[in-house]
């Protein structure tokens, strides 16, 4: 299971900045056990952004949010309310934001901070990765990742290395950065990359003592 | 002497790569500096170039200054978590180091360690960002500093030829917003695309010196192109060196050396020069390029 942590609801916020159409999309999987995504996440986060004058376009739950198939498919129906606003705030864990950027060209924001991989991983058929940094970047970079994407887990833009495309270390494998410059390129989002991110706080990577409590970090942990 | 300053007198300025040895025999990377003693303002001393083991910058740098050397320190982020930077940052200044190159670095794997851990803890922006703030009096987590704090000129580096562009641009912008004071660039040898690059950065009001790379063997230069990002060798200079023959090729390549540098000088603030192993030949260069 992949536990995760509401991000503060400022940081969502201010994330969100001037956006006021919004999409909101909850993971019914690992997510609702942490209580940040499922049902119950969807209502609470639901009325704290019509409290900061949000408008939602839709909601929707879906299973795995990891499973792309099951994303493509079940947002299908949602297309209307999703062509109608101008991101889509996502609760579940960084894979789940990374899938839904793949088959949406939408701008996302995570709702949540991925923090530890507990032992089984969702469903996570694809290709997207998450190295629970606790901290996710992910709607700075058009929803993918650059911990995992970029062989040096850069924050402030490439390294400068990359040749055709490819990284520096692997001609094989996609620069994450070009990648997530396209992306941004796509999205209209090119003005992200210059903000200054600041240095990662790798303290956010363990699990807080809340969450090392709950008995399902002990059944996922201990058994 | 602060490298900011020589810009600041309006000089075109001439740095030089030195690569430390594989072990401790430094005698030798002394002797190949010495000639060069009057015609270069700055050495820059290089930290594990291409993740292979040597000996460290710093070491190298304070042996420099002791030969009266002015030395730039290379510092990047692939060995070293946040506190080992910071410290090394306020070594530098205690040994008397007045110029610090900070950059990422490249991946370990292209190295001759390849199972070293890669740390990355900081990136570029973030490394010139701390230096920036000890400067300031202040480390990474907010703590004053005793004393005076350091002072240092903070160079960073761009790639003028990356594709696409506009990424490395909005990084150097960055890297100015946290404190980099002169860039200095990949090698570079089609002076139009130089040319455009130096346009699109000229708002920003910051020294830019170009990266110059000898060019020993039309089989080096085929090989830059394949595996260095960013830099491209024309045809046409590929093939001034293979009409050259093996007898005149030192002389060609120096001569292609020159005339790069000619053209580029209008364009920059000053030239780097990365002889590897070339560093005998420097002097003539520069004297073929007039400075
Ligand atoms: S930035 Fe990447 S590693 Fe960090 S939580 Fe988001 S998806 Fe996971
Ligand atoms: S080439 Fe791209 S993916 Fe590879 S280390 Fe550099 S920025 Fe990261």
């Amino acid at each position: 299971m992949l536990f995760t942590q509401n991000k503060p609801t400022e940081e969502v916020l201010e994330s969100l900045g001037a956006e006021s159409k919004i999409f909101l999309l909850a993971c019914n999987g690992c997510a609702e056990v942490c209580e940040t995504g499922g049902e119950k996440a969807l209502s609470t986060i639901k009325a704290e952004l019509e409290k900061a004058g949000k408008n939602l376009t839709g909601t929707a739950l879906v299973d795995f949010l990891c499973n792309k198939v099951l994303v493509a498919a079940r947002l299908a129906r949602e297309m209307d309310k999703i062509e109608q606003a101008e991101s889509i705030l996502v609760l579940s864990c960084g894979v789940g934001v990374q899938a839904v950027a793949k088959v949406v060209d939408k701008v996302v924001h995570p709702a949540a901070n991925t923090v530890s991989l507990g032992g089984l991983q969702g469903l996570w058929p694809a290709d997207e990765r998450c190295q629970a940094c606790g901290d996710c970047a992910l709607d700075y970079t058009g929803g993918i990742c650059p911990i995992t994407f970029c062989a040096k887990s850069l924050l402030n833009g490439p390294c400068g290395g990359a040749q055709d495309g490819k990284c520096e270390v692997d001609s094989e494998k996609d620069c994450g950065w070009q990648l997530i410059y396209e992306r941004l390129e796509k999205i209209g989002r090119l003005e992200n990359l210059k903000k200054f991110h600041k240095a990662r706080d790798h303290s956010k990577m363990l699990p807080s003592r809340d969450l090392r409590e709950t008995s399902f970090y002990d059944i996922e942990t201990k058994t | 002497m602060k490298l900011t300053e020589r810009f600041k007198e309006g000089k075109f300025v001439i740095t030089c790569e030195v690569g430390p040895p594989k072990g401790i025999e430094v005698e030798k990377i002394i002797d190949e500096l010495e000639p060069l003693r009057s015609k270069i303002d700055a050495f820059n001393v290089t930290d594990l170039q291409s993740s292979v083991l040597r000996l460290g910058s710093l070491a190298t740098c304070r042996l420099l200054k002791e030969k009266d050397f002015e030395p730039i320190c290379q510092l990047t982020c692939r060995d070293r978590n946040r506190l080992s930077l910071q410290s090394d940052i306020l070594s530098a200044a205690v040994l008397g180091i007045e110029n610090l190159l900070c950059l990422t670095g490249d991946h370990p794997q292209l190295g001759d360690h390849p199972e070293a851990m890669p740390v990355f803890d900081l990136d570029s922006v973030q490394l010139l960002s701390a230096a920036k703030g000890l400067m300031n009096g202040k480390d990474m987590a907010g703590n004053d500093l005793e004393g005076q704090p350091p002072q240092f000129a903070l160079g960073a580096t761009v790639n003028p030829g990356a594709e696409p562009l506009e990424p490395q641009i909005i990084k150097m912008e960055k890297k100015i917003d946290a404190g980099a004071e002169f860039f200095q660039t990949q090698a570079v040898y089609e002076v139009d695309k130089f040319a455009n690059f130096c346009e699109k950065v000229e708002h920003l009001k910051v020294p830019v010196m170009a990266g110059i790379v000898f060019l020993k063997s039309p089989g080096m230069a085929r090989f830059m192109n394949a595996n260095v990002a960013g830099v491209y060798v024309p045809d046409s200079i590929i093939d001034e060196l293979t009409s050259a023959g093996k007898e005149k090729r030192v002389e060609k390549s120096l001569e292609i050396s020159a005339r790069l540098i000619r053209e580029l000088k209008d364009l920059c603030q000053g030239i780097h020069i990365m002889a590897l192993g070339w560093e005998r030949h420097v002097a003539a260069v520069l004297e073929m390029a007039g400075l």
